[in-house]
């Protein structure tokens, strides 16, 4: 009976759309004495598009360089990563920028907001280096602020929004040029249980209304119960894959 | 299944944003900001001072004026000689302006290193490794100029003080005019040239700067 199933989940995979492929992806940091560091060691991974894929593992488990393959900031050593049918591993630098720009959404633990600049000029950032003009970038920022729920606080600093909000202006940057996926490194790490919940319900929104791919890695039990699928690395290596139907998640009643 | 021909060409960095994002770097800095000034005012207010101060001299000597060629007597001014600078002078001059240069490029990189996050945070939002140039060559420069253009004004007063409590009236019947701004000019150049010669390894390390830092975790 289960054999029947998995049988039927790799029919339903054969037919979705696969938005990144990783295959055999290997990567090894040459350290000093000529020490080998393998961070990854042979991972084959795909990812459709529209699913809301969790990785998690502990640190050192290669989990930040499988993360980093795939949102084309880092490239393999050995092996293939497609992103969006595209082959990373060809561009020279100027392309990669423009994969960057226009295909990833990047969301960090820390926010990485610019400091000086308005949420509205951090949201229009990314469309202005996409080649937008500023009155186009403006128009298109507001309407995403206020999908993010920061309509009212377009003009304001940094400073001036507490850690959830400067989080929205993180999320409302990373959809500022439609990608085609989000990358969320922790992005509920350094918030509350409450706001956390927030960001997750809108990155869930986002999914669901844009079809955008989130891929996060995370430790929070919240975002492991909306993924579509969940993937573990240990030592470099695939541990387990699973979907969410097939995991018993209990979230505590914190919520009430 | 490579489908990189879609990817267009080069876009046109916008210049605004470039000079958004360098001059907020300037003002976060301030403090550091205002020492590296420092040092580019004092620098070209000594070359200001002492190209000022010879076209002042050079202009009396030129004069000649049986009373002004006494006083510039008096104060060891080998007026035959024309009032040119020593080789010994412009060595020093030069020395002070490396001096100078070696200390903006230590500022600048210290900058870059400080904001590793912040490239690369820039560079996952799609900045290319030319907008990153061009956003430290930007702010080098403004912090340059800036330096030139205060350390000119200095130069300038100090060499018109000195002249006057040596020489009194005769240096204003005297005025160079016409040497008194080539003098401001080659200094406000000579500032431009050094922060922008400074500018250019840091501009370069910060360019070179993987996207990847973004992600790494400091505390």
């Amino acid at each position: 009976m289960v054999d029947f199933h998995k049988h039927l989940d790799a029919a339903e995979d054969a037919q979705r759309d696969i938005v990144i492929r990783a295959i055999d992806v290997k990567r090894h940091y040459h350290g000093s004495g000529g020490v080998v560091t393998k961070a990854l060691d042979g991972v084959t991974l795909d990812v459709f598009r529209g699913e809301y894929l969790s990785i998690m593992g502990p640190s050192g488990s290669g989990k930040s360089t499988l993360f980093n393959m795939i949102g084309g900031i880092d490239s393999p050593t050995e092996g293939m990563v497609f992103i969006d049918e595209i082959d990373v591993a060809q561009l020279d630098s100027y392309e990669l920028a423009w994969l960057r720009c226009h295909k990833i959404g990047y969301i960090f633990q820390s926010y990485n907001i610019l400091p000086v600049l308005t949420a509205m000029e951090n949201v229009t950032l990314p469309m202005i280096f996409a080649g937008n003009s500023p009155t186009e970038a403006r128009e298109k920022g507001m309407a995403i602020l206020e999908t993010v729920g920061l309509g009212e606080r377009a003009f304001h600093r940094p400073f001036e929004l507490s850690g959830g909000q400067q989080q929205r202006v993180a999320v409302g940057r990373a959809i500022a040029n439609d990608p085609v996926i989000i990358l969320a490194d922790e992005p509920t790490a350094n918030l509350d249980v409450h706001t956390g919940a927030e960001i997750i319900e809108l990155l869930e929104k986002l999914r669901e209304e844009r079809g955008i791919t989130i891929i996060s890695a995370t430790h929070d039990m919240k975002m492991l119960d909306v993924s579509s699928r969940i993937l573990w690395i240990r030592d470099g290596m695939v541990q387990r894959l699973e979907e969410r139907k097939n995991l018993n998640i209990q979230i505590g009643g914190l919520e009430g | 299944m490579a489908r990189n021909t879609d990817i267009p060409e080069q876009t046109r960095v916008s210049w605004p944003i470039v000079f958004r994002v360098s001059i907020s770097g300037l003002q976060r800095r301030f403090g550091r900001a205002m020492i590296t000034l420092t040092g580019v005012v004092l620098a070209i207010a000594f070359l200001c001072y002492m190209l000022v101060h010879e076209a002042f001299i050079r202009a009396m000597i030129l004069a000649d004026l049986d009373s002004l060629n006494i006083l510039l007597q008096q104060n060891d001014i080998d007026i035959f000689s024309g009032g040119q600078m020593d080789p010994m002078t412009y060595l020093l001059i030069g020395l002070t302006l490396l001096t100078c240069l070696v200390g903006i490029i230590n500022a600048m990189l210290m900058a870059v290193t400080e904001r590793i996050k912040e490239i690369g945070t820039l560079k996952c939002l799609g900045a290319t490794d030319q907008f990153i140039v061009r956003a430290y060559f930007v702010e080098s420069t403004v912090q340059g100029v800036c330096g030139a253009a205060f350390g000119l004004l200095l130069g300038l007063l100090v060499a018109v003080l000195v002249t006057v409590r040596t020489y009194g009236g005769y240096t204003f019947r005297t005025f160079p005019l016409p040497a008194v701004l080539v003098s401001l000019v080659v200094s406000l150049l000579a500032g431009a040239l050094l922060s922008i010669t400074a500018a250019i390894i840091p501009a370069y390390m910060a360019a070179r700067k993987q996207p990847i830092e973004a992600l790494r975790v400091e505390e």
